[in-house]
């Protein structure tokens, strides 16, 4: 790092629990959903206890971001004020307590996705970062970076089919034509990532590349991440390993 | 000539506020003080003269009125969530209600405030920054008016007339053994922040004891040279229908 490089911004100080937190972000159709379940079903195959979690998700405010989408009566304040009331209630409900219990908490993006989306929607970059002020800073971030066209075409020919209104940001007014919509707006959102990626360090994934070869490295950064991180185990664990000693069996992986 | 209208902190970046004529004034103070019956006589009082005015209040949001219900009834224990679902609320009125209002030129009478939200989660977290960074998008008021009350006093006029409602009696910070103790500690809180803000943001304080005619009187000897002052820059004036009686008071 050069002399002049500013220093990386967190939200405060690394939490002191004793879990660890590690989330994935990147644009629809990057391919981090399918990397992030991956490696929580490989870390639970070498016996952790994985939490996982998912941006826009609590009961609490999906109803109301269903009403207001549906009136289109949201502006891109309150937009940006009920995705981070949803945060702060999955914060504490989901995120804080496995953490505090000592377990590796998986979240499908995080407040960097609130910053690349409000921003292109036209909320004050500077505002919103203070918004997530209360967020606590993850222990990995890794961001999958792809062009817009790689994206484009897996979301046409996945299962999917079609591209969600706001995820288009259709409400924007950019074009008639969803995928031409899609285009502009998450290409305005990958310019947001890329300042993002730099102003917080976020760990860039080629999401280009073959989904092996993606997981692979993916493990290795998640394996030197763990180095020191000490699972601790519930009742369950020394339980199945009681059981199958009833057959003169060891437990199996 | 004053710089115009302006955003608490980091305002709606899509959004330039210099031209809201109308006028915002704010009354604060803490449940039971009478806010909303002096809202309601200001309201006519203007009215007669022919101003347009609207009110608005906490939480009336159409948008987020029942969600704010329905996590009231259950089960949202941290600041963080209740607070950024009062600033929601807030902004969808902000957005739909007060700035158009304050655009045509109406008085806009609001029924507590951003400063609410602050002494609420202030006594919650202990630290102002957060909160006060949230509400960066509100508009800063023309006028603050602060019904002040000591705790005793207040604690007596919740019981005569609704009783005590678990949140306004700060039951999830347990305070207290039971409601009346835990209403007494967080009241008491509540003004101590309420007191510091009054000093910080400069609100005209009236003491809520006094008759409802003293304090009529008070809000209405501060909100009348703005008037005067808004003449000039276009405050909207609809005519007084047919039939109105001639202001009697208040002139």
């Amino acid at each position: 790092m050069t002399p002049s490089t500013p220093p990386l911004r967190t939200f405060g100080q690394p939490h002191a629990f004793p879990g660890k937190l590690i989330i994935v972000e990147g644009i629809d159709g990057s391919g981090k959903s399918t990397q992030l379940l991956l490696l929580q079903k490989w870390l639970e195959s070498r016996g952790h206890n994985v939490f996982f979690t998912e941006w826009n998700s609590s009961d609490l405010v999906k109803e109301t971001t269903k009403k207001g989408k549906k009136s289109k009566s949201l502006t891109p304040t309150t937009f940006s004020l009920l995705h981070a009331t949803d945060f702060a209630s999955r914060l504490y409900h989901s995120i804080l307590p496995p953490l505090k219990a000592g377990m590796i908490v998986l979240a499908d993006r995080y407040a960097y996705t609130a910053f690349a989306r409000d921003a292109v929607r036209g909320v004050s970059r500077a505002w919103v970062r203070k918004l997530y002020n209360f967020a606590v800073q993850p222990d990995l971030a890794f961001y999958f970076k792809v062009p817009i066209d790689t994206a484009i075409a897996r979301l046409l020919g996945g299962t999917r089919g079609q591209f969600k209104y706001y995820e288009a940001g259709m409400d924007m007014g950019i074009s008639q034509d969803v995928t031409e919509s899609f285009k502009v707006f998450q290409s305005r959102i990958l310019s947001e990532y890329d300042k993002i990626v730099d102003e917080y360090g976020l760990t860039v994934m080629d999401a280009t590349r073959e989904i092996e070869e993606q997981q692979d490295e993916m493990r290795t950064v998640v394996t030197k991440a763990l180095e020191h991180y000490k699972p601790k185990r519930g009742g369950y664990g020394k339980r199945t390993a009681v059981f199958w000693r009833r057959f003169g069996l060891s437990k199996p992986e | 000539m004053a710089k115009g209208r302006q955003y608490f902190g980091d305002g709606l970046a899509y959004l330039n506020p210099s031209d809201l004529k109308g006028k915002l004034i704010v009354i604060e103070g803490t449940d039971g003080v009478g806010r909303s019956t002096h809202i309601e006589l200001l309201q006519e009082w203007l009215e007669v003269q022919g101003y347009g005015v609207i009110t608005t209040g906490w939480t009336r949001s159409s948008l987020m009125s029942k969600t704010i219900e329905s996590a009231k009834q259950g089960n949202i224990l941290d600041h963080w969530s209740l607070s950024l679902l009062y600033a929601t609320d807030f902004a969808d009125r902000l957005e739909h209600q007060i700035i158009p209002a304050l655009r045509s030129g109406f008085i806009v009478l609001a029924d507590r405030y951003i400063y609410t939200a602050f002494a609420r989660d202030t006594v919650r977290s202990g630290e102002p920054t957060w909160i006060r960074d949230v509400f960066g998008f509100a508009l800063v008021p023309d006028l603050v008016c602060y019904l002040r009350i000591d705790a005793d006093t207040l604690a007596l006029r919740v019981l005569e007339s609704n009783g005590m409602d678990y949140w306004e009696s700060g039951m999830d910070l347990r305070l207290g053994a039971d409601l009346y103790d835990s209403f007494k500690k967080y009241q008491t809180l509540m003004i101590e922040e309420f007191d510091k803000m009054a000093e910080e943001f400069k609100f005209e304080v009236v003491d809520a004891r006094k008759s409802l005619e003293e304090i009529q009187e008070f809000l209405r000897s501060k909100i009348q040279p703005m008037l005067k002052d808004g003449r000039n820059r276009g405050l909207a004036r609809v005519p007084v229908p047919v039939g109105t009686p001639a202001p009697t008071e208040g002139s």
